[in-house]
Order: structure tokens, then sequence, then C-alpha cells
């Protein structure tokens, strides 16, 4: 463990990607305590207008203040962010789990529906899904999570096979340990490495999406700010207002790559074999 | 070769059959009506007429399963059914005026991907931690964290509000008909120009960053050595046996992504206002239109399948190793 911590605090960039990370969360939590406006108050004298010290990041085509919007779209894009990659995470390592430590049939079927998962158009999946049910945070977690889970269930799957076979798990099941117990107790905790990598890759890939799903008018809706809706409205007033579409976007860019590079630098730091196998096992989001 | 051809082949049929069935199921158990959309301005009375006359047309009266099993069958003639817009137009010929765009839109995209990433992933892996290899890691974080309909938004800013260059939306200026054959292909290619580069911008950061690290492995090989050893040029080296064994891993890779390719379609076509496969299934989605819906899922997915399958057999037809019975995982 403590060479984990020196590696990592040797890899400067990860350094910067977790700093970046913690004062994101930060701003997140403490949003209603530090934004200069109320974020849903429009205000019919000031529409669209531009950056000043008045409103830092500008208004909206409401007079809303950008900048108190984007701090609490922070929380939205943080609060999926964490709660869907949870849910792919969960059910990734029940299945992958299941699949690695029993193999045989039921192996088999899991894997089948790994593969299926694969194939399908995932955006379109999302897009019908979402259309359909009513759009709110809880929906967006939860159908991001469910689609995402394939790739921590191949990851854990793997390192199952590997690790079955060592002879810390043969001796377990010689004394009678039960497979429950073997699979929690004694070959989840040495295959929780590349599973938590893929974690911290996830979590940036979720927000990407949540942002594009918010753009399409099909994520969280309005008035609730979220990073991705304030750019739906900045797309109307493109030729107006330049604020409302770059600051959220930057917004999501810093984001997006301090998870990154944070995930990264975990990753090397674990283990630096991992470099390639454990790659973007989570998918880009789209 | 053949057989191994036949037999992935119809393991494709099941593979979309069930594609088929979770999004049916999926689309008829969420919430939303489509005949109550279109009733749902009607009087009282006239509704209630209304609503079961739609219902029976539509067949969405009866059983989940007895549905399922009726779009299949006419599928399976080649039938997509109707579109329960007002109009009530052929699925099939909703989709044929879309597709062929959105299919020029990815093939282009893939096209200029490769062409770019396996240069500069050969160039960054064969000149490791040098300044080219640093530049392309960076942008290729910065292409991987970016939002593609931001970077559409910035691109429309730029070129198209500020230095009025480029059009920002559809496929044709209003004036179109009065221009030249010349003057009309470029007006084509000038709309073009923004959803090409949008949609290949996120693409290349993961194929490029793919490439390097394929190279890198492959020259660390021992029969990249032995080719060394027995006096080839560095050339041949790098661009013939180096080379053809790192594009093997890309070449999966790309068969891989392409349900992400046609899904970030979707954004980049309701963006820019190009009327594809993408924007169809946005508006669908909305307006409830089952055989619309499902009618661009099959499509999508068969060519989801065909580029899966497309994409391992040329991973066989360069891997020989693969064809001779290996067994999956």
């Amino acid at each position: 463990m403590r060479d984990f911590w020196k590696a990592l605090s040797r890899n400067r960039l990860a350094l910067i990607g977790g700093v970046v990370v913690a004062c994101l969360a930060l701003l997140a939590v403490l949003a209603p305590a530090i934004a200069p406006w109320d974020p849903n108050r429009p205000d019919v004298k000031n529409i669209l207008d531009s950056p000043s010290k008045r409103h830092l990041l500008g208004t909206d085509q409401l007079g809303r203040d950008v900048f108190s919007r984007m701090l609490f779209g922070a929380r939205v894009s943080l609060a999926v962010g964490f709660v869907s990659v949870g849910i792919a995470a969960t059910i990734g390592i029940l299945l992958g789990s299941a699949a690695g430590y029993h193999g045989g049939m039921v192996d088999a079927t899991i894997m089948r529906v790994v593969d299926l998962m694969l194939v399908f158009p995932r955006f379109f999946l999302l897009l019908a899904v979402l259309a359909f049910l009513k759009p709110s945070i809880w929906t967006i977690m939860a159908v991001i999570g469910l689609t995402g889970w394939m790739g921590v269930a191949r990851l854990v799957r793997a390192e199952f096979l590997a690790l079955k076979e060592r002879e810390f798990v043969l001796w377990s099941q010689a004394v009678g340990a039960s497979a429950y117990r073997i699979i929690w107790r004694h070959i989840l905790p040495n295959a929780m490495a590349p599973v938590l990598v893929a974690m911290t890759l996830g979590i940036p890939a979720a927000i990407l999406t949540e942002s594009g799903l918010s753009f399409l008018g099909l994520g969280v809706q309005p008035p609730h700010a979220t990073w991705g809706n304030i750019l739906n409205e900045g797309k109307d007033a493109i030729e107006l207002a330049w604020w409302l579409s770059v600051y959220p976007g930057f917004a999501i860019l810093v984001t997006v790559l301090s998870y990154n590079l944070l995930g990264e630098g975990i990753r090397d730091a674990l283990d630096p074999r991992l470099r390639q196998s454990a790659g973007r096992v989570v998918s880009r989001g789209r | 070769m053949l057989a191994y051809a036949l037999r992935r082949l119809l393991l494709a049929v099941p593979l979309l059959i069930g594609i088929t069935f979770v999004s049916f199921v999926v689309i008829h158990l969420a919430p939303g009506d489509p005949v109550e959309i279109q009733t749902g301005d009607m009087s009282q009375q006239h509704s209630a007429q209304a609503y079961k006359a739609l219902q029976e047309l539509y067949g969405l009266d009866k059983p989940l399963h007895v549905q399922y099993w009726s779009w299949l069958s006419r599928l399976a003639r080649l039938d997509f059914g109707r579109s329960f817009a007002p109009h009530g137009r052929p699925v099939s010929a909703m989709i044929a005026e879309r597709l062929p765009i959105t299919l020029l839109l990815n093939v282009v995209e893939m096209l200029i991907i490769v062409a770019l990433a396996v240069p500069i992933g050969v160039l960054s892996a064969t000149r490791q931690y040098s300044t080219f290899d640093k530049i392309t890691t960076i942008f290729v974080f910065i292409g991987f964290a970016t939002p593609d309909f931001w970077l559409a938004l910035l691109l429309m800013i730029l070129f198209g509000v500020q230095l009025g260059w480029l059009p920002i939306s559809g496929l044709r200026s209003l004036n179109w008909e009065y221009m030249t054959f010349w003057q009309q292909q470029w007006d084509f290619l000038s709309h073009l120009a923004l959803p090409i580069l949008v949609a290949t911008f996120g693409g290349l950061a993961g194929f490029s960053r793919y490439m390097r690290q394929s190279m890198l492995e492959v020259v660390r090989q021992d029969y990249i050595q032995s080719a060394r050893a027995k006096g080839l040029a560095e050339r041949v080296v790098i661009g013939k046996h180096a080379l053809r064994n790192a594009m093997l891993p890309i070449v999966t890779i790309l068969g891989l992504s392409l349900p992400g390719l046609i899904g970030g379609s979707v954004i980049v076509e309701w963006i820019f206002a190009i009327p594809g496969m993408g924007q169809l299934m946005v508006q669908a989605a909305f307006e409830r239109d089952y055989p619309v819906l499902m009618g661009n899922l099959v499509i999508v997915s068969s060519l989801t399948l065909f580029a899966n399958l497309m994409a391992d057999l040329a991973y066989s037809l360069v891997d020989p190793r693969i064809r001779v019975g290996r067994r999956r995982r």
C-alpha cells in the first residue's frame, strides 16, 4: 500500500488530476454556499448578459446566472458518475465472479449475455428507454449503470479464471469453505485492483454520457441545471451568447480529463503490468 | 474459411433476434402511449372512439407476445410495417431515404480515422517519449475528454458565426437549385465538413492510442530483432514486419467500435440537422413511433453485427491461427 502511494505521488499528472477531482467534489458539495445567485431565479432585466463582474460567466435566456447554474450542474454530473458506476460495478462483479468461479453453463450463459449487450447499439438503447421513461436523474443513473457493466464483468471473470487455480483457493476448497465464502473473502479482494481502475475510468465516461443525453434533452430536465442542458440552451443562442456554449463544455472537458489522468495514474501505481490489459474497459460512454 | 464465415453468419441470427426481442419488450412496456399522443387533443367522446380504432389499427390491443410474433414474421418477409405518424409511410421507405447519408458519414469518418491514426500511432511508438509522442499523447487525452457536441458548438461558433466560412446546418443551401453542378458538389462538401471533423476527432484519439500501444508491443518481439539482425532497413522492419502484426488488434477494435460511431452520429446529426438515421431515431423516440424505432434498430444492429463479422473475417484472413478451430476466449 505504501508503494502504491509512493508511485502515485511521483506521477505529477495524476496528482494534478486528483487535486482537480477533489476541488470539483468540494465545489459541488458547497454549491449552495458558494453560488452568488439562485441558479433557478429568472431575471428578465438581464437576459443574455455577457460575462461581467456582476455575473461572472454571464446569464442565459431567462437571465439566470450561468456560474451558479454550473456549480449546481457539477452536483448532477458527479452524482450521476458515482452512482451509475456503482450500479455497473455491482452487476459486473456479481456476474463476473459467478461466471469465472463456476464456469460451465453459468459462464457460457453469462458471457453470451455480455456478448449480446456489447453488440447492442448502446446509445440507441439509451435513447429509446429515456424517451419513453420520464427522464429524471434517477432514471439516467439507472440506465447508464444497467448498460455499462459488461467491461467490469469481463475483467472480474478473467481475474477469477486466473486466481481460482491458485493454491490459496485450492486450500480453502480443501478445508471445505463454501463457494460464497471463497468468492467474497478469498478471490474477490485479490481481483479488485483492475476493477477499481475500471471504476475510476468509468466515472468520466458516465459523465460524458449524461451530458450528451442532457444535451439532447433526454437527460435531467430543466429547470434543474446540468452542464449538458445549459449547452442545449446555448445551442439555441449560438449566435448571441458564446459563453453559454463555451464554459459548461470546458467544465466537462476538465472534469473528464482529470478523472482520466487520475485513473491512469492509479492503474500504473497499482500494477504496471495492467497498463495494457485494463485499458479502456469501460467504453467511452457513447 | 467459407465454413467459418457461414458459422458466424448463423450465430448472428439468434443474436439479432435477441436484440430485437429485448428492445421490443423495453419499448412496449415503457410508459408513454403512441395512440394517446395522437388522440390527446380530441374531444372526450371522439377520442375514446379514435383511441380504440387506432389501437386496433396498430395491433396494440393484442398481448405483447402476439404483437412481437407478428412483427417478427413480417420482418422475415422484409416488411418493416408502417409509421404511426399521420402520413403512415412504410418504414422501409423512410429508412431508405436516410440510410445513405448516415453510411456516407460513417464510412468517410472511418477512412479518415484509419488513414490518420495508423501513421500517428506508428510514429509515436517508434519515437517513444519524443516531442511528437508527447504532443500526440496530450492530444489523445484531450480528445478522450472532449464532448463531441461541445466541439461541434465551438466549431459552429468559430467557422459558422464568427468567420462565416462554413454552413452550420442541413445538407444543402437554400439556393441549391440555382447552382451549377460543381457548385452543388462544393456546397454539399462544405455542409459535410464540420460534421465529419467533429465525428472524426474523438475516434482519432482512441485509435491512434490503440495503434501506438499495439506497435509498442510488437517492436519488442523477437522476430523484429531478427528482422533487424538480418540487416533489413529500418523502414522495411517497421513498415512491413511490425506494421502488419500491429494492425491485427486494430481490425477487431475497429469492428467493435462501430456501434459507438453510429451512436455518436446521432448527436452529430442532431446538432447539424442532417436528415440521417440518427435524427430519425430521435424523432421516432419522441413520437413513440414503435415501427420506425424497431426498424431503425434492426438496420443499425444488423449493420453492427455485419461489421463485427467483417472484422473477424478480416482478422482470420490476416492471421491464419484464428481459423484453425480456435475456441473463443
